[in-house]
């Protein structure tokens, strides 16, 4: 999983507002929610970068602008030096064979009256220049194998299969245009545990066979954990740290980070009852209308006017190894009091 | 936990060689479902009774010897007789044969019936499928005037449009119905377009990079196309009596044409008398509404593989 090289990924501020109109007939924007708001990183070849944040945090807007599947207002997302947020009509369909997407609900991702071998073969159908049309279906079922599927179930439709293996075959198409990234969003989330561990596996088994890279979205911080070679929390939109997995885990510098890991579930009784909660009040502001300066304050137990008055950047300050956009950061252990 | 086994781990567990692989057959939606509806006797049974209004629309020489425009198969001394070896469905107020012209009217109820539900489901299907899945302005514009339509009264409407083409024939029918109901079928495809367009599939093709037409009619239709064919195929039964009210005001088909809506208005005056006369044009009327509605509900399920 060593990520080596120059970054395949990169995204710089990157921004989406979606408009909040008013009026039937007189359409006029009155605000906007403000979802994806200035987040910048880079992903290199083999990478794992885990995004973990709470709800509404703007995880799968991101997920969408790195595929394209949405425009962003502002900011560039690179492939391999392409330029991909602003590509349109060929140019965005050669830059999306390099940049794949595993989607979280195994039930609803998959066309109900395609069958599975055509599920995986639409890519094929689409970018005819990858494969000859003989040699599809072989493909297909060499796919198959691969994620740990019978290649004879090919004619099969999607509701014949579980949670668990229709998300195989979510994966399989994801794999077939051999991508360079792939962005996972929530993939595991919508399975059992026993299945979460399979697919977890199988991901990081097809990691270091084709080389992937991932986006891996989640909310589920030991998953990410386990998987991620990076992780970077958000919070309301921006990026408030970034770092390797053990640096957030055991060293987060920014308080939000440092109350999200104090909530992770802990498997062993043993002092259990002896660490350290941070429990936040209230809930997190719109985003259509923020607070001013650093987005946290509001829920932060050491907010002070500063905070209110100059927004705190993501980098590296005193005392701490990795990036985290927080006046007064500081690293402190809440896992393993 | 099964799924975790490679296949042929899983063969090799079983004891059996591992086979050489066979090409399967490549499926797909249609193929299936042809597999599949020929093994419905629901399908089998529509199939054979449609089979047979067809042949007997195309070529009704086949079912009987009388010929209903020929003048002189009327004889007036028989008017209104009962079943008899001679006129197996008796005979109407004017003498004629009921089962000869209950034969030959079935190509005028029919080819109404059966060309305004296809130009609807074609016109309304399409239009429906392209503003569910543009949006936006395209989609108000087509929405606003389907609203016209459906603020003119169907009857009001029809007469008006007939009485400009001064002329009752099938195809000033079939323009007249298709032009007053094609908004329904609009409206219908449009619903299940914007929910079939958000479903993550469609959304996992997007980014597959598939183009537009490709999403409508490979994503989109597929999933969409179900309550169109129920609402069509009961539509057409409908279509059919309309045929009949339209011709019973006298602005649809007129005599010496011969249709089964024609028939029915004909004979309703003189019904306690001589009920043959209406009843077995009805009867034909209500089995090929029946038949095609039951072959709607089975290309519905047939195309639904969860319920194969």
């Amino acid at each position: 999983m060593a990520a080596t090289g120059e970054p395949i990924l990169e995204v710089r501020d990157l921004v989406k507002h979606f408009p909040l109109n008013q009026g039937i007939i007189m359409r006029k924007q009155i605000g906007a929610i403000k979802a994806v708001d200035g987040v910048s990183f880079d992903l290199r070849r083999g990478e794992t970068l885990g995004i973990v944040g709470e709800s509404g945090c703007g995880k799968s807007t991101l997920a969408k602008l790195l595929m394209a599947l949405e425009r962003p207002t502002s900011g560039s997302v690179k492939i391999n030096g392409r330029e991909i947020a602003q590509a349109r009509g060929g140019e965005l369909k050669r830059v999306r064979r390099n940049i794949q997407m595993v989607m979280q609900d195994p039930y609803t991702s998959l066309n109900p009256r395609m069958t599975v071998g055509d599920i995986i073969g639409e890519p094929y159908e689409i970018h005819q220049e990858v494969a000859p049309k003989g040699d599809r279906r072989r493909k297909v079922q060499e796919l198959l194998e691969v994620v740990g599927l019978n290649p004879d179930h090919i004619n099969r439709y999607p509701h014949q299969f579980s949670g668990g293996q229709r998300q195989r075959i979510g994966i399989a198409r994801g794999l077939a245009l051999q991508p360079e990234i792939i962005v996972c969003d929530e993939p595991v989330s919508a399975l059992d545990v026993s299945i979460q561990a399979q697919v977890i596996n199988l991901l990081e088994r097809l990691q270091n066979e084709f080389d992937l890279a991932y986006i891996f979205i989640a909310h589920d911080l030991s998953v990410v954990r386990h998987i991620s070679d990076r992780v970077g929390v958000m919070y309301l939109g921006k990026m408030v740290e970034l770092g390797k997995d053990t640096e957030i885990y055991d060293r987060p510098a920014h308080p939000y980070t440092q109350a999200l890991l104090s909530a992770v579930p802990v498997p062993d009784p043993d002092g259990r009852e002896r660490r350290e909660r941070i429990i936040l009040q209230g809930d997190p502001p719109s985003p259509a209308n923020p607070p001013s300066g650093c987005r946290f304050r509001t829920r932060c137990w050491k907010a002070q006017e500063i905070c209110a008055e100059q927004e705190p950047l993501l980098q590296i300050r005193p005392g701490t190894a990795h990036a985290s956009a927080c006046h007064f950061a500081e690293t402190h252990d809440v896992v393993h009091v | 936990m099964s799924d975790t086994l490679a296949p042929a781990a899983r063969r090799a567990r079983h004891g059996k060689p591992a086979r050489p692989p066979k090409p399967p057959r490549a499926a797909s939606l249609w193929s299936d479902a042809w597999h599949d509806l020929r093994r419905r006797p629901l399908f089998i049974s529509s199939a054979v009774l449609i089979g047979i209004f067809l042949i007997m629309s195309v070529f009704p020489w086949l079912f009987t010897s009388v010929d209903p425009f020929d003048a002189a198969s009327c004889q007036l001394a028989d008017a209104r007789k009962g079943m008899s070896g001679a006129h197996w469905f008796g005979t109407d107020n004017l003498g004629c044969d009921v089962y000869a012209r209950t034969i030959y009217g079935a190509r005028n109820s029919i080819v109404v019936g059966v060309t305004t539900t296809v130009v609807t489901a074609l016109v309304g299907g399409l239009l429906g499928l392209v503003a569910g899945f543009k949006g936006g302005a395209v989609d108000t514009l087509f929405s606003r005037v389907t609203e016209i339509f459906f603020a003119i009264p169907s009857i009001l409407g029809a007469l008006l449009i007939l009485a400009v083409f001064r002329t009752g024939n099938v195809w000033t029918v079939m323009l007249a119905l298709a032009v007053l109901t094609w908004p329904m079928t609009f409206r219908i495809m449009r619903a299940a377009v914007i929910t079939a367009k958000s479903q993550d599939y469609v959304v996992a093709a997007r980014a597959l990079g598939a183009s537009a037409p490709r999403l409508m009619f490979r994503h989109i239709l597929p999933n969409a196309i179900a309550p169109v064919i129920v609402v069509a195929t009961i539509n057409l039964g409908g279509f059919i009596a309309a045929e009949a009210g339209l011709s019973f005001l006298g602005v649809g088909l007129r005599s010496p044409d011969i249709s089964w809506g024609l028939m029915i208005s004909d004979a309703r005056e003189r019904f306690l008398e001589a009920p043959g006369p209406l009843l077995f044009p009805a009867l034909f009327l209500s089995l090929t509404v029946l038949a095609f509605i039951m072959l709607g509900d089975a290309v519905r399920d047939a195309l639904d593989p969860k319920l194969r």
